[in-house]
């Protein structure tokens, strides 16, 4: 039986690899995921089989028990993940993550709070048998580093530790991108108070080891609980993604030390391998908006804001156009180039957007699609949308490609995007957005803003570029917007 | 089971493994790659299981409950929202090889 469990391990982490490998082509990225449910199911089946859960005095509760609550995670999981909208993916894959990692800090706390029950136990007889001298102190377990063994446990307290902050970060971060929760100030010196939350939290995590009492650990869960909470309230607007992706990667890292713990190699490989590739994919996300990812994760997000916001409003006014007016501009344009950002997605206006652009290239315009490489609320998110939507891969271009052919751009059509075409970001130093590469469509000849009001964007930070001479802006719902385009176009 | 270098090896090499897989990843396809990593992490449900299998008291199987609770919406939201992201690519895939043709 045991053989059967491992093979099926061992098969479960190769389709994983396989899985993540072909999903990094689009070819085969469908397959991809199939092939990783597979292996997902399999070892999960499996793992009924499992001798610890049989051989347990409890093990006909604990059956029904985790087919409870498979059913009801897995239920729960199935209905709201088919039900979201493709515009909230990125929250529920915080959800999901932050899931994940709960998961894994509550293996930890079985495995802590056994070893714990163990020193427990073993300290009232060693007290009386001890007194008689009648047991050699060795046999008892004097703490729980001894009870576990030292590498079991110091892998047990940091992956508790990381899926922990995880879990309560990615539940922050699904709450602020799911609009439940719209504070990013909680305290002042934030980075202060987390920086010694952080020193405590692990000053209790080293007393979990040397210990065998109850109090440690879960004074250890509550501050890497509230950590998690005061790391991800402070961020804000474009550097989610690069929290969400650090949290994934912190989730893979936490399974891959409770694989440790539990001796299950599927765990260690499939966590591990995440951890690096989200790893990685953050790293590659921060270096797309120029943010390190340490100033991500301890630095809060528009804290100089008031300054710039100060500095903007004196520049000029917003100047409105008509609908009718942009069609026929983009019909005798030479070239359109249509910046699409969050805005769109949340109008759902990417259908009529390739109409548009249809319509357009019919009447020899050329049309490219800038993709920022945080646009959306995630990277990818806006190509997603446009794979829906039908556009080809050949008219989408990324930041370093397009930004150069700005300048031989008739028209920018700016499509609910805000931040990512924010001049502010290269020569505003004030702005909490400077440094970051935006899309230059502020040198196209003339740029249009397809905006639902005058508020500013998801990072709250003013954008200059509505009030340069040569941008006007179309309020209104982006599809609406969008639809009165296509009639002025078809009407010409 | 996983002695302690054994798993540093372990550990070690399939690092590089993610790292590799990553590396070669068109910008487009980062989103649904974050979420199928997501989905993978969701192998801690094994782990879940276990733990609540070897839960021996109450206190023990009300957290082990959580932990498969947990771990299960992870692997199947993961699985689901990584599913219908791809989904996509499949149905523009279609028609960019078309319009290639053209």
């Amino acid at each position: 039986m045991n053989i059967l469990i491992q093979a099926t391990y061992f098969l479960a982490a190769a389709l994983f690899i396989l899985g993540l490998k072909q999903m990094s082509s689009p070819v085969t990225a469908r397959r991809g995921i199939h092939w990783a449910g597979v292996g997902m199911m399999l070892a999960t089946l499996v793992t009924f089989l499992a001798p610890e859960l049989s051989d347990n005095p409890q093990a006909f509760t604990n059956y029904i028990l985790i087919i409870i609550a498979i059913a009801i995670g897995g239920g729960y999981a199935w209905v709201t993940g088919k039900k979201v909208a493709m515009t909230d993916m990125p929250q529920m894959i915080a959800m999901y993550n932050g899931m994940g990692g709960g998961a894994a800090a509550t293996i930890a706390a079985v495995e802590l709070l056994k070893a714990q029950g163990e020193v427990a136990a073993g300290a009232e007889p060693a007290g009386l048998l001890g007194a008689l001298g009648l047991q050699s102190p060795a046999l008892v377990p004097a703490n729980i580093s001894e009870a576990m063994g030292t590498d079991i446990t110091i892998l047990a307290i940091l992956g508790a530790m990381i899926g922990t902050i995880a879990f309560s970060g990615s539940i922050i971060a699904w709450a602020k991108l799911d609009g439940r929760l719209n504070t990013s100030k909680l305290l002042p010196k934030q980075q202060l108070i987390n920086l010694v939350l952080a020193l405590v939290m692990v000053g209790f995590g080293v007393a979990v080891f040397f210990t065998g009492d109850l109090m440690p650990i879960v004074v250890f869960f509550a501050l890497a609980l509230i950590l998690g909470v005061f790391i991800t309230v402070p961020v804000g607007g474009a550097d989610m993604p690069v929290i969400i992706s650090l949290f994934n990667a912190l989730t893979g890292l936490a399974v891959g030390f409770e694989g440790y713990v539990l001796g299950n190699a599927a765990m260690i490989i499939a966590g591990t391998v995440v951890g690096s590739a989200g790893t990685l994919l953050t790293h590659l996300m921060a270096k797309a908006m120029n943010r390190s990812v340490s100033s991500v994760f301890f630095s809060g997000f528009g804290t100089t804001q008031v300054a710039s916001a100060g500095a903007v409003e004196g520049g000029g006014s917003m100047k409105e156009i008509q609908g009718q007016d942009v069609g026929i501009m983009m019909a005798y344009a030479s070239q359109v180039v249509i910046i699409p950002g969050y805005g769109m997605a949340v109008a759902q206006a990417q259908h009529k957007v390739w109409e548009l652009t249809q319509l357009l290239t019919e009447k020899g315009v050329k049309v490219k699609f800038a993709i920022h490489p945080v646009a959306g609320r995630m990277p990818g998110h806006m190509n997603v949308l446009l794979a829906e939507a039908g556009v080809p891969y050949d008219l989408i271009y990324d930041m370093e490609d397009i930004n150069a052919d700005f300048q031989n751009t008739t028209v920018t059509l700016v499509i609910g995007a805000n931040d990512v075409v924010n001049p502010a970001a290269k020569n505003d130093p004030s702005s909490p957005l400077f440094g970051m590469p935006i899309l230059n469509a502020e040198q196209s000849d003339n740029v249009i803003v397809i905006k639902r009001g005058r508020g500013t964007g998801f990072s709250g930070v003013e954008n200059p570029l509505f009030l340069l001479d040569n941008t006007r802006m179309l309020f209104g719902d982006g599809q609406k917007a969008v639809n009165e385009l296509i009639q002025a176009v078809k009407e010409l | 089971m996983i002695e302690g270098l054994a798993a540093l090896y372990i550990f070690m090499l399939a690092g590089f493994t993610g790292f590799e897989i990553i590396s070669k990843v068109p910008v487009i396809l980062h989103t649904p790659l974050m979420s199928g990593s997501n989905f993978v992490h969701g192998i801690v449900l094994v782990g879940a299981m276990i733990a609540l299998g070897i839960a021996e008291n109450p206190t023990q199987q009300v957290i082990g409950f959580i932990a498969v609770l947990l771990a299960a919406g992870n692997a199947v939201g993961g699985y689901v929202v990584t599913e219908r992201m791809l989904e996509m690519f499949k149905a523009s895939g279609k028609k960019g090889a078309a319009g290639e043709k053209k």
